[in-house]
């Protein structure tokens, strides 16, 4: 089992002021292994990523490389080396070809500076076909799809006979049969003996591709073990510490009168006749796959965005399509589907963020009241647990999870009635996840209408009373108590797929 | 955090550059920091100062302004022109009145149309140029009994020894300071240029933030205008030429970042004075008048380098 391992990481630390990112943190990867790198947001797997490519210099421990330690410089010195990091956001440049942004910093050039055209082609079409990607090395990055964008970085593994490949989130923007692609491709860079760290918050793909999960924990190494040799519960228990059975609470079922009604919803191109309503503590799920419609009707009660047609009730009176402000008004509240870019100002704190959507409660004649502003801030930093050093830490600083209690923060505030959340966990970590989970069910038996649109299957059966199914701008069915099953969902949503096909 | 350590340095390193320069035009020239010449610094600083309050309502949202500088002909213009048909009084209210007029067409250009706001107020500086000599007719205007007229007391005038005008101006930058950080419309002003749909999504209407800023603009462009006609006792048909580039020169060399959302008052007014102390020395060193334009352009490139810069950093590690 122990060839010698390609890379190794000793004792590796880095300090941030005020924060120890990564405490003596030391693992290792096998030539023609899958290592999966997992833990909560801010655990350190981005910190140690970037000290592998060379981004970060670590303040202690040694990284040997090929049986020697080794310095990293940065990116290009660690592709150079032979250590590939595929970033999140791909790091392509849209209006260069294919082949030059395989060699992207690094072309083949003559004595005079000049491109070696010629080279540069042939060696990025070898690339290619050693990958088979169905395009080719002239083709403009920019009109490739997300999918394809990612073949070219990871191209650059053959371009550069990479030894090590770090993938970081590489499904994040995926289809299921791109993500299958992927998975064909790592197991190809595997066979040929290239070490692969692979980063994801996706357990089933972890458990799907990986040969050993190595678990962060605030900096520090839970420990590694075999993925055959393990289970969800065990690698999640290391992960937050505890096990997954308290990962949904259902909020009882009491209801009282009705909040909001919505009667015949359309807006053309997006969604046509969109009917229904959500009493106070009761919790609504809005399932449906990517493009339903979903984020769109709800963007739309809210005032974001205007409707061709249809009427909205509001604890059972008429009311106009409102405006943010009036819906804010009123008693309702949108947690956005994009927390960085529809929740926060990422470069105000947690302080200006909870306030933004109630300036007029935190003032007086127009003069903002400071004191108001951070005792809500500190008031939903204990609820909440949230990781920050003050109430004028920029919210960029922080992690997924932790800005996505702001964005909760802002909302929660002002006590509404109706809560809508879209996609409240997507990419957030395992422990934010259930405290949110448990949250929704908090607010429900509060007394709050809670809409939750989740692509999450099991998110949205475990929080929900009652669940819309959405498909094409439709609502096609709905479901509650003993109907509310996987197999009901699945077939709701892929039947009427198939039927509009048709 | 080391970002922001190296962010601080490299806004400290010109800091220095301005301080040693400061150190080599007083070495060479005596007159330099005599309290007669700083005040005159500062004479010369407020109008531009003003109007730069103004712009950095409008640059917070990530929007500009580079109206301003004919918009400061037209209104300095007008008031001297006013001065002498219809009062002192009446003057100023109509300088001020055209000012909110034109901030708030830019505005609502800008911010209920949805045009692009380099487009529009550059259209705008064309239009006001055009309007100035319809006006003016091309003749310069002169105030008439300057010698007896309370008018000058805005440009001209001391107050427990110090120039109105310098006055005029930190007390405006005292109640713009205070508005951008202490009233809910402050706040909304960062929200829109820190993430305008995130501010949407929070209810705050955009659209009347911007109109709002560019108003704000045209106002302190006025009481500019009232500073000019009052210290120069006439206007040349020229007289706010070149006046936006000095004014959003100011804005970014006090940090104040383009792209909306980062920025301050204080800010401001240090931008605006380190560029006005840089105009005078070079003046004093005996370089040509138009020596300052050069300046103005190594400055702005400076300044939006080192605020690319901060950005960079941050992104890289």
């Amino acid at each position: 089992m122990m060839e010698a391992a390609i890379l190794k990481v000793r004792g590796i630390t880095k300090t941030f002021p005020g924060v120890k990112a990564l405490d003596d943190v030391s693992f290792d990867i096998q030539p023609g292994e899958v290592h999966a790198l997992v833990g909560e947001n801010g655990a350190g797997k981005s910190t140690l990523m970037k000290v592998l490519a060379g981004l970060y210099k670590p303040d202690g421990g040694e990284i040997v490389y090929q049986g020697a330690p080794t310095q990293v410089a940065g990116p290009l010195d660690a592709r150079q080396k032979g250590i590939l990091l595929i970033h999140q956001e791909l790091s392509l440049s849209p209006e260069l070809s294919v082949a030059e942004n395989i060699y992207l910093g690094a072309w083949p050039t003559n004595r005079f500076g000049v491109l070696k055209k010629r080279e540069l082609r042939r060696n990025a079409s070898a690339a290619l076909d050693a990958l088979g990607c169905g395009f080719g090395p002239d083709v403009r990055v920019g009109t490739l799809s997300v999918a394809m964008q990612q073949m070219v970085e990871i191209a650059r593994a053959e371009a550069f006979s990479a030894n090590v490949v770090i993938f970081d989130e590489p499904t994040a923007s995926l289809t299921d049969t791109e993500k299958d692609q992927l998975f064909h491709t790592i197991r190809g860079l595997k066979e040929r003996g290239v070490g692969i760290v692979y980063i994801s918050h996706k357990m089933d793909e972890i458990f799907d591709i990986t040969d050993r999960i190595t678990v962060l924990r605030d900096g520090q190494v839970q420990g590694t073990v075999d993925t055959c040799d393990t289970d969800l519960n065990r690698v999640t228990r290391m992960m937050i510490g505890r096990t997954l059975d308290a990962y949904f609470v259902k909020a009882k079922a009491e209801f009282g009168s009705e909040v909001l009604r919505v009667e015949g919803l359309s807006k053309s191109g997006l969604f046509d006749d969109v009917s229904f309503s959500v009493k106070e503590g009761e919790v609504l799920g809005l399932y449906g796959l990517v493009g339903a419609g979903r984020s769109e009707v709800v963007e739309t009660i809210f005032g974001v965005r205007r409707a061709d047609a249809g009427r909205l009730f509001w604890k059972e009176g008429r009311i106009d399509l409102p405006t943010p402000r009036q819906s804010i008004d009123m008693g309702m509240a949108l947690v956005p589907e994009s927390r960085k870019e529809q929740g926060l100002v990422l470069m105000m704190g947690g302080r200006e963020n909870t306030s933004l959507p109630h300036l007029r409660l935190f003032s007086e004649v127009s003069i903002m009241n400071k004191p108001r502003e951070l005792a809500v801030f500190e008031k939903y930093r204990s609820a909440l647990s949230i990781k920050t050093t003050g109430p004028d830490q920029a919210v960029s600083q922080l992690s997924g999870g932790n800005q996505q209690k702001f964005v909760l923060a802002k909302w929660l505030c002002a006590d509404p009635k109706l809560i809508i959340l879209d996609e409240p966990t997507r990419g957030i970590d395992v422990g934010s996840k259930s405290a949110i989970h448990e949250l929704i069910a908090d607010l429900a038996e509060r007394g709050l209408a809670v809409i939750v649109i989740s692509s999450e299957m099991p998110e949205v059966l475990g929080v929900s009373h009652r669940v819309l199914a959405m498909s094409e701008g439709a609502v096609v069915a709905e479901f509650e108590g003993d109907a509310l099953t996987e197999e009901h969902l699945i077939d709701a949503v892929s039947h009427h797929r198939g039927e509009a096909a048709a | 955090m080391r970002q922001t350590m190296n962010g601080v340095l490299r806004r400290h390193g010109l800091v220095l550059a301005f301080l040693v320069f400061l150190a080599g035009v007083a070495l060479n020239a005596e007159a330099f920091l005599t309290p007669g010449n700083i005040l005159d610094v500062l004479r010369q600083v407020s109008i531009t100062g003003m109007m730069a309050l103004g712009v950095t309502f409008v640059v917070l949202t990530g929007r500009l302004d580079l109206s301003v500088g004919s918009l400061l002909t037209l209104l300095t213009v007008i008031v001297v022109d006013q001065h002498n048909i219809a009062g002192p009084f009446p003057a100023i209210v109509m300088t001020l009145a055209a000012g909110l007029a034109v901030g708030a067409l830019n505005g609502l250009l800008v911010g209920f149309v949805g045009l692009n706001a380099l487009i529009v107020t550059l259209a705008m500086l064309s239009f006001l140029q055009g309007l100035v000599l319809f006006y003016s007719g091309g003749s310069n205007v002169n105030v008439q009994n300057a010698q007896e007229t309370w008018f000058a007391v805005f440009g001209r005038g001391d107050f427990l020894g110090l120039p109105v005008p310098v006055i005029l101006f930190l007390v405006g930058a005292v109640v713009a300071g205070l508005v951008l950080q202490f009233t809910s419309f402050g706040r909304r002003v960062y929200g829109v240029g820190g993430n305008e749909t995130a501010s949407i999504f929070s209810g705050i209407d955009a659209r009347w933030t911007v109109f709002w800023t560019y108003v704000v603009s045209g106002f302190t462009t006025g009481v500019a205008a009232i500073i000019m006609g009052s210290r120069v006792m006439g206007a040349q048909n020229t007289i706010g030429q070149g006046y936006e580039l000095t004014v959003l020169a100011g804005v970014i060399l006090g940090g104040t970042s383009l792209l909306g959302g980062s920025g301050s008052v204080w800010r401001t007014v240090i931008g605006i004075s380190m560029l006005g102390f840089i105009q005078n020395g070079l003046l004093l060193l005996g370089f040509a008048y138009y020596v300052q334009w050069l300046v103005t352009w190594a400055v702005i490139i400076i300044a939006v380098w080192i605020d690319l810069g901060a950005k960079r950093g941050r992104i890289l590690a």
